[in-house]
């Protein structure tokens, strides 16, 4: 009993990470209906960002926002500059742009910053006060972290000028230009605060998965899995899937697979997700006029 | 070469001829290539002609009946390992391994094609990803380790020239490659020209309208992916032998983004794109790092973008634009 | 300091001085490659209301379209209020105060009615906001009772209303209305069009409809433009015209 617990709540914890991958996800794809494969790159290149500031002396959470400013930047750059490009593209084509993409941010990251496995320190002291049997104290951080983080977005969207009209701008993109919203800028301002998100789910996972270029090959997988789950279209339902995840992943871990097939196990929930139900369990069954 | 949906609007004749002519020049370079250059270039040669059979498995599937795959070097892997595993524990010999390697790669891409038959474009480009990513781990898994020989590999003996006095062995192994190639594109070439390939672009740019046609859109779309497979299967054991050495992470999600980057930036829908395609997967990442000695991946990155920007169709799509403003010089009052 | 864009001074006679609200001036569309308007030329008084007529593939929608610069390619001079706005994006030209009711309504359906009306007072700072929530309010007490529903499980009635006061709520100077009857019973359409009357009778709102049905149209409006594919024709909403064009 006291196993499985174990397995419950650690694979809460992992869950938070995926859950903000999957936040990032459904951002992008409400936005622009397209899904950012580039996702895990431009996280690790982020956290990557934010240890390079740590070794240079600064305190920690000083570098957390520091990271959060320049991830929010990079997102925003690239949507102006590469993706409004692309808006109308096949998606082969968009496909394309975001291998490119990821290729871009995991060899930048490679030169930068060596291909050397790195093992960052938690921010969250191993013998801290809010440690339990179950959980570590890294482990209480990073679910705290991201429900605080997912709270400010979610009351950014829900209550402020600014978050009314990016959610009009993905509802629809031709009205919103006819109440005077720019829809260009919403779609940046989506890419940003994405890539905040990807960012911070880097900066968690790094004590854990230990920094490399590669930290966040396996991650993403199991993003793409939640935004599914939850329903690729549902930004509440993301975080939901992001904590089913993260426990189905320890418990079939740990009691069917084995470690050694979790990415399979990924694999296995996106295809039985889209084969039975694409529209994930929160999300709007899209019917087709044809 | 030939794309599918050309229409043939200019002197039919004329065209074809020209378009033998290319082909011929083309043999003939292939042929005489590798006495032309040194070992290392005729292995690269020969990587070029694999991959351009890959390409072709990518293109029947992703350009022709519009189903895109990031997960294609599953079954390269796969392709590769039917190989190793005959050759290591059955002791069979390298030439027969491919007819078994497609026929199994044929059957598991069926398998996988139907449910992927329902995926729409994304939601596919997502499965086949999570594919990819999956594969190496797969193949590292203890309970295959006796076949597979896990992470460390398994050592392959390269095939040896029959004729060691004319041809060396890299040089025999490439005219092997090529002699493979040459079947499976001309069996290509023939599909794509005749009913299936018409059903195929019908399927890929108006899948409803085909539908309310009869068409049955999953049957072709599984089969297409068990074709598709089963050209990236023949490649994946063509390229394990000329490799020499296979273990799984031979076979991670770059592989199969390095496939869907051929395939585009050569020419979707396009025969002599993936011609294009190959050489390019082959020869710019080295020149990339050759160019840039700190950050070739990056640049690659950034390379495939601007290519998207200025020539989404691939070359092949430049080509035929080409083709298509030389048409309208000749003659100004046809409409295409 | 008075809203620049609120109706211009009292009386029909300045009101007929003062320079036309929207001016197109040998306008030529197109969608890519393909035609669709050639040489329209149309006026819209201040205050007036005028209906654009045609046959289906006209180019009436096309017309409100180039208007806003909606994915049309536009030649020729477009004017609001004697300021030329052809070519500037649509953000900016709703900025200048021209509201637009699409064609298919446009709702933001996934959003609560509240925020559609929100949306539609997006662009405005000032405090006059919940007094025009009010009046919104009285011409279409129905929202007033769904203010908390998703906009997407109203009726078509509905939210074609929605979207008429959504355009309301940025106080425009110019409504542009795409076929507000398009799709709903005809007892609805009356009351939305006598509504549109009253408002452009109390507010002194200058309208652009464009309407398949004709009759209703004509009932409606003062002055008519007639598209015959791509080039109208501009004739007054009288008996001669009804008994023309209606059979009637």
């Amino acid at each position: 009993m006291q196993a499985l617990s174990h397995q419950l709540l650690s694979g809460l914890a992992n869950g938070s990470i995926y859950a903000s991958v999957a936040v990032a996800l459904v951002m992008i794809f409400k936005a622009t209906h397209q899904v950012n494969f580039a996702q895990g790159e431009m996280a690790m290149f982020s956290t990557y960002v934010a240890f390079t500031l740590l070794k240079a002396g600064i305190p920690y959470w000083v570098a957390f926002a520091i990271t959060l400013v320049c991830s929010f930047v990079i997102g925003v750059a690239i949507e102006r500059v590469i993706m409004r490009r692309f808006r109308a593209a096949s998606e082969l084509t968009s496909v394309i742009v975001f291998i490119g993409l990821l290729l871009a941010f995991h060899g930048a990251a490679e030169w930068l910053f060596g291909p050397v496995i790195q093992r960052p320190d938690s921010p969250f002291a191993r013998d801290a006060w809010y440690g339990t049997t179950y959980l570590s104290p890294h482990e209480v951080g990073m679910i705290g972290v991201t429900l605080v983080v997912l709270g400010i977005v979610f009351v950014f969207f829900r209550f402020t000028r600014l978050g009314l009209a990016m959610r009009a701008s993905a509802d629809n993109p031709q009205s919103s230009r006819l109440v005077g919203i720019r829809v260009g800028w919403m779609l940046a301002l989506g890419w940003g605060l994405a890539s905040v998100l990807g960012a911070v789910a880097g900066m968690m996972a790094a004590p854990i998965v230990y920094l490399s270029p590669d930290m966040m090959g396996g991650v993403i997988l199991y993003g793409f899995a939640a935004a599914l789950l939850g329903g690729i279209d549902n930004p509440w339902g993301a975080p939901i899937g992001g904590f089913i995840v993260g426990v189905l992943e320890n418990l079939a871990g740990a009691y069917l697979v084995g470690n050694q097939l979790k990415l399979a196990l990924a694999l296995g929930v996106i295809v039985a997700v889209l084969v039975f139900k694409p529209s994930g369990l929160f999300g709007r069954t899209v019917v087709v006029r044809v | 070469m030939v794309s599918a949906d050309a229409a043939v609007t200019s002197a039919p004749a004329r065209r074809l001829g020209g378009r033998t002519a290319a082909v011929a020049a083309l043999v003939v370079i292939a042929v005489v290539a590798p006495f032309m250059v040194s070992g290392y270039h005729t292995h690269q040669l020969t990587e070029i002609v694999i991959y351009a059979i890959a390409l072709l498995g990518l293109n029947l599937l992703t350009g022709f009946s519009g189903q895109i795959s990031l997960g294609n070097g599953a079954f390269y892997a796969l392709g590769a390992y039917t190989a190793v595993i005959l050759m290591t524990r059955l002791a069979v010999p390298y030439w027969a391994t491919l007819p078994v390697a497609g026929a199994v790669c044929f059957v598991v891409g069926v398998l996988f094609g139907r449910p992927a038959a329902r995926l729409e474009g994304l939601y596919l480009a997502l499965a086949t990803f999570a594919l990819a990513v999956a594969t190496p781990q797969i193949f590292k898994h203890d309970a295959l380790q006796p076949w597979t020989g896990g992470s460390s590999g398994v050592i392959l003996d390269k095939p040896a020239s029959p004729i060691p006095a004319q041809l060396s062995n890299d040089q025999w192994l490439y005219f092997f490659c090529l002699a493979v190639a040459i079947v499976l594109f001309t069996a290509a070439w023939n599909v794509v020209r005749g009913r299936t390939g018409r059903a195929l672009v019908a399927l890929r740019d108006h899948p409803i309208a085909a539908a309310a046609m009869g068409i049955d859109t999953t049957s072709y779309k599984s089969v297409s992916f068990g074709v598709s497979a089963m050209y990236t299967g023949i490649a994946g054991a063509l390229g394990a032998l000329a490799a020499g050495f296979v273990s799984p992470d031979s076979f991670t999600i770059a592989l199969s983004l390095q496939l869907v980057v051929g395939g585009v930036v050569g020419g979707i829908a396009s025969i002599f794109g993936t011609l294009f395609g190959a050489a390019f997967i082959e020869v710019v990442p080295d020149l990339a790092s050759k160019l840039s000695d700190a950050a070739p991946t990056a640049l690659y990155g950034i390379l495939l973008i601007v290519c998207m920007m200025v020539m989404p169709d691939g070359l092949a799509g430049v080509v035929r634009s080409v083709q298509a403003r030389l048409a309208r010089l000749r003659h100004p009052r046809t409409r295409t | 300091m008075t809203d620049p864009r609120a109706p211009a001074g009292p009386g029909l006679g300045a009101a007929t001085m003062a320079a036309p609200v929207l001016e197109l001036r040998s306008v030529d569309a197109a969608y890519g490659a393909t035609d669709v308007l050639r040489a329209v030329t149309l006026e819209v008084a201040d205050g007036g209301m005028v209906a654009l007529l045609g046959a289906n593939g006209a180019g009436k929608t096309t017309t409100l379209r180039a208007i806003c610069n909606m994915g049309v390619r536009t030649r020729g001079e477009i004017r609001f209020a004697g300021q030329r706005i052809d070519g500037l994006p649509t953000e900016r030209i709703v900025r200048l105060g021209v509201g637009h009711v699409p064609e298919g309504r446009g709702t933001f359906l996934s959003l609560s009615v509240e925020e559609n009306l929100k949306l539609g007072s997006y662009l405005r700072r000032d405090r006059g906001v919940a007094g025009d929530l009010a009046r919104v309010f009285g011409y279409f007490p129905v929202l007033r009772e769904r203010f908390r529903q998703q906009a997407g499980t109203l009726s078509g009635g509905e939210q074609q209303m929605l979207a008429i006061a959504r355009a309301l709520m940025s106080r425009p100077r110019l409504l542009l209305l795409d076929e507000p009857s398009f799709g709903l019973a005809p007892i609805l359409v009356q009351e939305i069009f006598r509504i549109l009357r009253v408002i452009n009778q109390e507010e002194r709102m200058t309208m652009l409809l464009v309407e398949q049905n004709a009759r209703l149209a004509l009932d409606l409006v003062g002055q008519v433009f007639l598209l015959e594919t791509g080039r109208p024709q501009q004739i007054a909403a009288d008996e001669t015209v009804r008994r023309a064009y209606l059979g009637v």
